[in-house]
């Protein structure tokens, strides 16, 4: 319990610094950070041609993004299916498979990680370095850009002085954003982690796996080997972009990914730092110190809700070895090592963190905190990936907006700016996308048993196929696991929802704000919605709850909620069967 | 008279009738052509479910165990529908019934058409655009129009209930004529100001009526996002047997269907229109004609009101109460000044300065040869110059200010405006030659009543208010009298019309104006607004220019919009947070209810503890349906409305339609059921 306590206090502290260091590094205004790192940024501008003081509207701004987009997936694509004939892989591994390396590339290049493969055994060292470490850090910049400009919309973009009503307005530079995230936040966060992480022993080296002979040989085994690399730094940087996707396929549950307690609480700390530090830049950067009172409030009390939900969860016994062994807690699919508090910590604020990397097998949590951890993804907006939580936490907000503003009797407007029937169809078809993608891909594969490949008949079979869904769309990529995912069913429906929970969530957004910003704005007055209130900041709270339990109830109801009723029902009463 | 009481009180006095009930009824049934029933999503998809159920109950055949729960289901799906048809029929009833009480006024009436030098009796309905008729004493005037000759008052009592006659006068801001009222006394020429039929009366009856009935902007915002929720939900009940499926579970499509429409925001979706025309309504109840839905639902928004004051407010009978002369002058020669410097002032305001002075003992023979400066509303001041070189002026303190009228003299002026400005007083600057200027005060004749009711316009409205009052002093004043922290004022006619347009340059952010007014100088003014309303008693232009008539001619009647317009909105935000916040408690009977038989572990989420399967499905659906006719009265009525702050407002009904709306279904759901249960004993 002190474990969980120390780490969120750390995280707050950690991070409420780098959320004002943030907003001044990312800020439109000169600051002294241009001096540090002004040359290498002229050098990239040059490198790539971009004009840095040339500022875009929305449609441009979202065209950047897709272009960068596509032409990045095109080079990891032909990377990961030509790895045999490129230089630094010891290993000798072959060319993945089309379909398999599309979903692995759609899946960095989302900032999901999800990942049907196991990176030791089927990616080079090239493969990682130049494919999955490069999206690694670009993909969760290319997120903060896009929230970036969402934030500077809401002030009216910023040509507002100069801007007519009715005229596109400045969201910024993608390119320069994009860089300046990645040159200003991660670079230098990445170094000190990995720094630290190689001093705790992760490994660090482009040396090939290294073998060793067990003592015991009456395994069968008589020499294993055991797959190293240059490690270190991809932890630290799949921890901090909101990635997930670790070097070794069961990610940090293996001691050479997070070989000690330390290890663990930095790489913990590391999920939350940015996308809470995000939170704490909004007020400096938007010059609105009130609103990230209320989304810091909104999202903490989500946060503490799932952690306490899933840590007692956790402390629960497991079911499945009732009466088997003595009365504790839930030790299936977790490190001795770690233990439940901090198995269950980590599950929570992985999946609320858009970050999926995970230290415990989630498929072995107790029904209440699996569910937990399919709450934290469908809401994807409690902390959230970098960038991309924050604008999918304004979509809530822009919501919530909507229905208070009726309710106060004003048409719906957010810092004055009214919407139109315009903006609500965009906010509406957000709305809908998501319990229609997920709830059409979940009962199709279900339905289709020769697709499903799961390892559990019944109500755990469903959370495990909705999880993978869930997780595919919130960009999350942690995965329940049990399902025989490397399939083409599983890859291309994956990729599917892979691409609409990234671009459709971001771009519909970046549309919105582009509309929102180039309206005029009505002052504030005393009958106008002060959304930096408790009151507003409860009014979110019951629109969040509320949206995502109408959309997914029939789906816990069957999946989880059955699996623990039933559970619950047979440790309650004496086995007779 | 406080407007708020007043459309409180004829809102208790109407009643629906049998006649307008039995209207309805058929009405209701009416719409179930799937044509019409299109323009709903909501209830659209209601209607296709009650076709489906309705075939899977006929295509079981009498042996099917589940025929009798089917019928059920259909019958309560097609009540749904029939209830959501009804709850707009009543509200088109009510308004129609209005609509036939103004219309009764303009029966077929004859006029008197003047073309050139033929004047001929015809019936009003043959009467067009810009014909002219002339109306005599005790005759009743054929439409709506304005006077292009002549002066007479007029019973507009049919119209607009107030016993009083009213002056109408040609070529002035009070030029304007309604169809049906009586002219009392004189004879007038009255132009006629549209074809039969386009009146403004008659957009407002085919408003109410419905049929001509476009939605507004809100409400289609709202449409889309309940056909999103509606989407959702169908995504959510299309999955839904098949996810069951894996786990072996079967599923009733009936059920389904029940479940489906159990979760569709059918309580909103159902008393949608009725919401907006109940709106439209009380804007006619509260004797507003308002030329479109969405001109009352913008009234919620205003920011500012603008307030041509003068001859609106006051009537333009303001009055000289007293002269304060400063320091070296004496009373007497004030009042003799201001009295010569008024000679030529025709305004209501000049003419009781020169009956104070009369009253007040001036005595002095009329001035020989004098030179008269008439006031003008470009110049505000007016004077005389008499022979020797002897100038008087008499106007504002800023227009004598500026003026080659003696410098000190404003400064003296100006400090001494003090103490008139705290009595309530506008003063009038009375310069005589180059060194007497002395404040006269005026008393106006804005009853407290007004003032009273203004401020609680601004506090409705919170909106700063802004006059269009001519006189620097007296406006800062006036608006602090109505509560307004932004005090504005624009100094000649037509101001109105370039403060409005001057407010995006100066603030970056442009001002949701209302404006009232009446004169033509307003129409521009009006036109630029984004509401105007236009005192009946207005020009023919500034009606044309604004977006909504009061036949009371009452500026103050915007409150009553601003209130109608809140109260659309409010309605309309907390039925949808009502509706959706119903579907918890009917999840929570009928998803246990579903899988009763084949997960029985989740018969654990039936809090409710329902009698039976079939009876929990049943019980959800009669609430979802009578829920709807439960409402209808709210939604006639509209939410009521308290000025407070938003957060206050937002946090009652939160509490009221949020949490209420959890917790009364499941109150509601168990009270079926357990009637159920009891009458078939199930």
């Amino acid at each position: 319990m002190w474990e969980v306590l120390v780490s969120l206090a750390l995280i707050v502290a950690l991070a409420w610094p780098l959320g004002r260091y943030m907003a001044v590094a990312l800020g439109d205004a000169p600051s002294a950070v241009d001096r540090v790192f002004g040359p290498v940024e002229r050098l990239l501008y040059r490198l790539f041609g971009v004009k840095a003081g040339r500022g875009m509207y929305w449609r441009g701004y979202a065209l950047a993004f897709v272009a960068s987009n596509v032409v990045l997936g095109a080079i990891v694509q032909l990377i990961l299916m030509f790895q045999h004939l490129l230089p630094l892989n010891p290993d000798g591994i072959p060319g993945m498979s089309w379909d398999l390396a599309l979903h692995t590339m759609v899946s960095f290049l989302t900032n999901t990680n999800q990942q049907h493969y196991s990176g030791q055994a089927q990616l080079s060292y090239f493969s990682q370095l130049a494919g999955i470490v490069t999206l690694q850090i670009v993909t969760p910049a290319m997120g903060m850009a896009v929230a970036l400009a969402f934030l500077r919309g809401l002030n009216g973009g910023r040509n507002a002085k100069t801007a007519a009503e009715g005229q596109p307005r400045d969201l910024g530079n993608y390119y320069v954003d994009t860089t300046r995230m990645v040159v200003r936040v991660f670079l230098p966060l990445v170094f000190i982690l990995s720094l630290a992480l190689t001093w705790q022993g992760v490994p660090s080296t482009f040396a090939g796996a290294a073998t060793a002979t067990p003592i015991d040989a009456s395994a069968g085994m008589s020499e294993q080997i055991i797959p190293v690399g240059p490690v270190a730094p991809m932890v630290a940087i799949k921890q901090l972009g909101t990635n997930g996707g670790g070097w070794y396929g069961p990610n940090s549950a293996v001691p050479l990914e997070n070989p000690t307690p330390l290890s663990n609480l930095l790489e913990m700390l590391a999920i939350m730092l940015i996308p809470v530090a995000v939170v704490f830049m909004v007020g400096p950067f938007t010059g609105r110190p009130k609103l990230t009172g209320l989304i810091f409030g909104v999202m903490a009390t989500f946060s503490l809700a799932f952690i306490g939900i899933s840590v007692w969860s956790e402390t629960q016994p497991n079911a499945a070895v009732a009466e088997l062994a003595a009365a504790g807690p839930n030790m299936e699919g977790k490190e001795q090592r770690l233990g439940p508090d901090a198995s269950a910590l980590w599950s929570t604020i992985t999946t609320q963190t858009s970050n999926g990397s995970v230290n415990a097998m989630h498929d072995s949590l107790n029904p209440a905190a699996g569910m937990v951890a399919m709450s934290g993804m469908l809401v994807n907006a409690v902390w959230g990936g970098v960038g991309c939580g924050l604008v999918g936490f304004l979509v809530f907000l822009l919501l919530a907006v909507f229905l208070s503003g009726l309710m106060i009797g004003r048409t719906p407007e957010i810092y004055g700016r009214k919407f139109d029937v315009g903006d609500t169809r965009l906010l509406s078809l957000l709305v809908l996308l998501q319990p229609l993608l997920l709830l059409a891909a979940t009962a199709t594969t279900l339905a289709l048993p020769q697709f499903t490949g799961n390892s559990n008949p019944g109500s755990h079979g469903i959370s495990q196929v909705f999880y993978e869904y869930v997780s595919a769309f919130a960009n999350n990529g942690s995965g329940f696991e049990g399902l025989g995912d490397a399939t083409k069913w599983w890859n291309l429906t994956c990729v599917f929802m892979l691409l609409a929970g990234r671009y459709a969530c971001l771009l519909i957004p970046l549309a919105l704000v582009g509309r929102l910003a180039a309206k005029r704005v009505a002052p504030i007055s005393a009958g106008s919605l002060d959304i930096e209130t408790p009151t507003f900041a409860v009014t979110m709270i019951a629109v969040v709850v509320l949206l995502t339990l109408l959309c997914y109830l029939p789906v816990f109801a069957l999946g989880p909620i059955a699996e623990g009723l039933s559970l619950s029902a047979l440790t309650d009463l004496p086995v007779t069967h | 008279m406080n407007t708020q009481t007043l459309v409180g009180a004829k809102m208790r006095t109407a009643v629906i009738d049998s006649k307008q009930l039995k209207q309805a009824a058929w009405a209701a049934v009416v719409k179930l052509n799937p044509l019409y029933a299109a323009k709903s999503p909501v209830m659209f998809v209601v209607l296709l479910g009650t076709v489906v159920t309705a075939w899977l109950a006929v295509s079981g055949g009498p042996s099917d165990p589940m025929l009798g729960f089917n019928i059920a289901v259909s019958l309560i799906l097609l009540a749904t529908v029939l209830f959501a048809n009804f709850a707009e029929a009543i509200a088109e009833a009510r308004g129609r019934g209005q609509a036939a009480s103004l219309r009764a006024a303009r029966a077929e009436l004859t006029a008197l058409r003047v073309r050139g030098v033929v004047e001929e009796r015809i019936s009003s309905s043959q009467l067009r655009k810009d014909d002219v008729v002339r109306v005599s004493a005790g005759e009743l005037i054929p439409a709506d129009g304005e006077i292009i000759q002549g002066i007479a008052s007029i019973n507009e009592s049919a119209v607009t209930g107030e016993s009083a006659p009213v002056l109408r006068e040609a070529g002035t801001d009070r030029s304007g004529v309604v169809g049906g009222t009586k002219v009392l006394t004189d004879e007038i020429l009255v132009r006629i100001a549209s074809d039969p039929g386009h009146s403004f009366l008659d957009r407002m009856i085919a408003l109410v009526e419905g049929t001509a009935r476009l939605k507004t902007p809100n409400e289609l915002a709202l449409t889309v996002l309940l056909s999103a929720m509606t989407l959702a939900f169908l995504a959510i009940v299309v999955a839904l047997p098949f996810i069951a499926g894996f786990v072996g579970a079967k599923v009733d499509v009936v059920t389904l269907v029940a479940l489906l429409v159990c979760l569709i925001p059918t309580t909103i979706g159902g008393l949608l229109p009725a919401i907006g025309i109940a709106g439209m309504n009380r804007a006619l109840r509260a004797n507003v004609i308002a030329k479109s839905g969405k001109a009352v639902e913008v009234a919620g928004d205003v920011d500012v009101l603008l307030l041509d004051k003068t001859g609106t407010i006051t009537h333009g009978d303001r009055q000289a109460t007293e002269f304060h002369p400063v320091a070296g002058v004496s009373k007497s020669q004030l009042r003799d000044a201001a009295m010569l410097a008024s000679l030529a002032d025709p305004t209501p305001e000049g003419k009781s300065i020169v009956a104070l002075a009369r009253k007040q003992g001036y005595t002095l023979a009329d001035p020989v040869d004098p030179h008269y400066l008439a006031f003008s509303a470009q110049t505000r001041m007016s004077g005389v110059d008499l022979p020797a070189n002897r100038q008087i002026r008499k106007g504002a303190a800023d227009a004598i200010g500026a003026g080659p009228w003696a410098s000190g003299a404003s400064k003296a002026s100006n400090g001494d405006c003090t103490p008139g400005s705290k009595g309530g007083a506008r003063r009038r600057h009375a310069a005589g030659g180059r060194r007497r200027p002395a404040p006269a005060r005026c008393g106006r004749a804005v009853g407290c009543g007004q003032a009273r009711r203004a401020r609680t316009l601004c506090a409705t409205a919170r909106a700063g208010c802004q006059d269009g009052d001519d006189h620097r002093r007296q406006s800062a004043h006036g608006s602090s009298h109505r509560g307004d922290r932004r005090g504005r004022r624009f100094h000649r006619p037509g101001d109105a019309g370039r403060q409005i347009a001057a407010h995006p340059r100066r603030t970056g952010a442009r001002l949701l104006v209302a404006m009232v007014g009446d004169g033509t100088n307003d129409a521009p003014a009006l036109a630029q607004a984004d509401i105007g309303l236009v005192m009946n008693a207005g020009t023919q232009a500034a009606k044309e220019a604004g977006n909504m008539v009061d036949l009371d001619s009452d500026p103050t009647k915007l409150l009553a919009v601003v209130e109608i317009g809140k109260q659309l909105l409010i309605t309309r935000g907390a039925l949808t947070t009502f509706s959706l916040a119903n579907d918890v408690a009917k999840y929570f009977a009928i998803i246990p209810a579903v899988f009763a038989a084949q997960i029985p572990a989740l018969s654990a989420l039936d809090l409710m503890q329902l009698s039976s399967p079939t009876n929990a499905v049943l019980s959800a659906l009669i609430f979802n349906a009578l829920i709807i006719p439960a409402l209808i009265p709210l939604a006639l009525r509209g939410i009521r409305f308290a000025p407070s702050s938003a957060s206050a407002l937002l946090l009652r009904n939160l509490l009221v339609y949020g949490v209420g709306g959890v917790i009364l279904p499941f109150v509601g759901i168990k009270a079926i059921d357990v009637l159920l249960s009891m009458s078939i004993g199930v």
